[in-house]
């Protein structure tokens, strides 16, 4: 069982992100405590992604505070986050992973070779170390990009849109992954546009319409008793606008 | 006998006035650009990874001072290293220490040049996921460093090129003695105006084949950086 962690809860307090005039993020106040995935939906322009990187520390907020674990200005080390086009190092798939082993310091060099072969294994791409990364397909990198996250050994791991532009068979390995990711008790917090992947993956969502947080809850309740006019549109699948 | 032929029996046989020309334009240029690399890449890293004021106005004048003209560059070391110049007591005018100073002026802002532009592209790429590996700075340059080798190598050997060519700076700095600062470039100059076609020739086909030889191995390099990186 994983120790707690002073990563969690994520805690925003009326955060406002705002850029060359345009409000990104509208104050936004909720709590991500550890348990099942959170999975923000909205449509495209909605602010999911500026609000992963805002959970993860790698945009400060304009205005309002955000508390890892109680704390402001946390280091992300035990944070980990997977872009929606990951960007690999100009290397193999197995040294990709060897350098964010070696980057969080958290586990002997003397066992990095097995870690790899653990991870590479995990997301499906045993027999691909060897690699060179860059030249994998679009979905061999979403699922090495998970395997380099995980090597962090993080608490919390953000997933910003990882099925995106994937074939069906790529999303589905990389839904695998997610949900063997979440039987590890890492907290996943991922965005989607697809509202598929969202109820197949989420315990609790956040629905989001230009910046600001709509409705948060669980996902059950959500996608059979949606509060909101938006909410009612987005899940029955018409334009929200 | 034919200039070109006579110039094949030059290279053919080995000939040792050819043989010390090759040998000491080759230790020259080699040890500016190792020097231009050691300095160069580390400013060019530097410029590319950090934010000071005037730091525009540094990068165009590294820009501009690619395309330093080598007589300018010789002109400006003989002055530094002349009796009279600030290193004047040092002796190092007429010899070959004075033509690797002068090559070091020309090929270090190609090379500082060259690597700011690689690296800061490299790391426009790589700054949000080095962040949230939370790489520290030292780490970071040496990973950009690292992953942009095979570009960086590329550019040294431009830099070795342009060393190699350049009879400019070491023509006024070294002096173009017989012997002891005379390279493949002065050489060629000075045998042509004396009308010793065939070393000319010979020198010339040797300086060829160096150059051609310094494409072939960064387009070797460019390949093998595509199958190994992608």
């Amino acid at each position: 069982m994983r120790a707690p962690s002073a990563e969690l809860p994520i805690c925003f307090r009326d955060v406002t992100v705002e850029a060359h005039g345009v409000t990104i993020l509208d104050r936004i106040t909720l709590a991500l405590g550890a348990g099942s995935p959170t999975v923000l939906i909205g449509p495209n322009g909605s602010g999911k992604t500026t609000f992963l990187r805002i959970a993860m520390g790698l945009t400060l907020p304009s205005a309002g505070t955000i508390t890892w674990g109680g704390r402001e200005n946390v280091a992300p080390v035990r944070r980990a986050i997977v872009f929606q086009h990951p960007v690999m190092l100009r290397r193999t798939a197995a040294e990709n992973l060897r350098y964010a082993l070696k980057v969080s310091g958290r586990i002997p060099r003397e066992v990095h070779d097995a870690r790899i072969a653990e991870l590479l294994s995990l997301v499906g791409l045993s027999g691909f170390g060897d690699r060179p990364a860059r030249r994998m397909s679009g979905g061999e990198k979403q699922r090495l990009a998970l395997a380099r996250a995980l090597a962090r050994d993080p608490v919390v791991l953000f997933l910003d849109e990882p099925s995106a532009s994937l074939d069906p068979a790529a999303a589905k390995a990389v839904e695998d992954v997610i949900r063997a990711v979440t039987a590890r008790n890492i907290k996943i917090i991922m965005s989607t546009h697809d509202l598929g992947s969202a109820r197949r993956l989420a315990g609790d969502i956040i629905f989001m319409h230009h910046g600001r947080v709509v409705e948060a809850g669980a996902a059950s309740t959500f996608f059979t008793a949606p509060q909101s006019d938006e909410a009612k549109i987005f899940i029955s699948g018409d334009l929200l606008v | 006998m034919d200039p070109s032929v006579s110039a094949f029996q030059l290279l053919l046989t080995g000939d040792p006035a050819l043989l010390g020309i090759v040998q000491l334009s080759l230790i020259v240029s080699m040890s500016a650009v190792g020097v231009a690399t050691l300095v160069g890449v580390p400013i060019g890293a530097c410029i590319a990874l950090t934010h000071f004021p005037g730091r525009t106005t540094v990068i165009v004048v590294f820009n501009a001072l690619m395309g330093l003209p080598p007589v300018v560059a010789g002109l400006a070391v003989f002055l530094l290293l002349s009796r009279s110049g600030p290193l004047g007591p040092l002796g190092l005018l007429f010899t070959p220490t004075a033509m690797v100073f002068a090559q070091v002026v020309l090929v270090t802002p190609i090379i500082a040049a060259l690597t700011r532009q690689t690296i800061e592209d490299l790391w426009g790429e790589y700054r949000d996921e080095l962040t949230a590996m939370n790489v520290g700075a030292v780490r970071r340059v040496g990973t950009l460093i690292w992953d942009g080798r095979f570009s960086l190598i590329t550019i040294v050997l431009a830099g070795f090129g342009r060393a190699a060519a350049e009879v400019g700076a070491i023509i006024i700095v070294g002096g173009n003695i017989d012997g002891f600062t005379r390279t493949m470039t002065t050489a060629i100059a000075l045998e042509t105006s004396k009308g010793d076609i065939p070393l000319a020739i010979g020198l010339g086909v040797v300086l060829m084949a160096i150059v051609v030889l310094v494409n072939a191995l960064a387009w070797a390099i460019g390949r093998a950086a595509r199958q190994y990186a992608g």
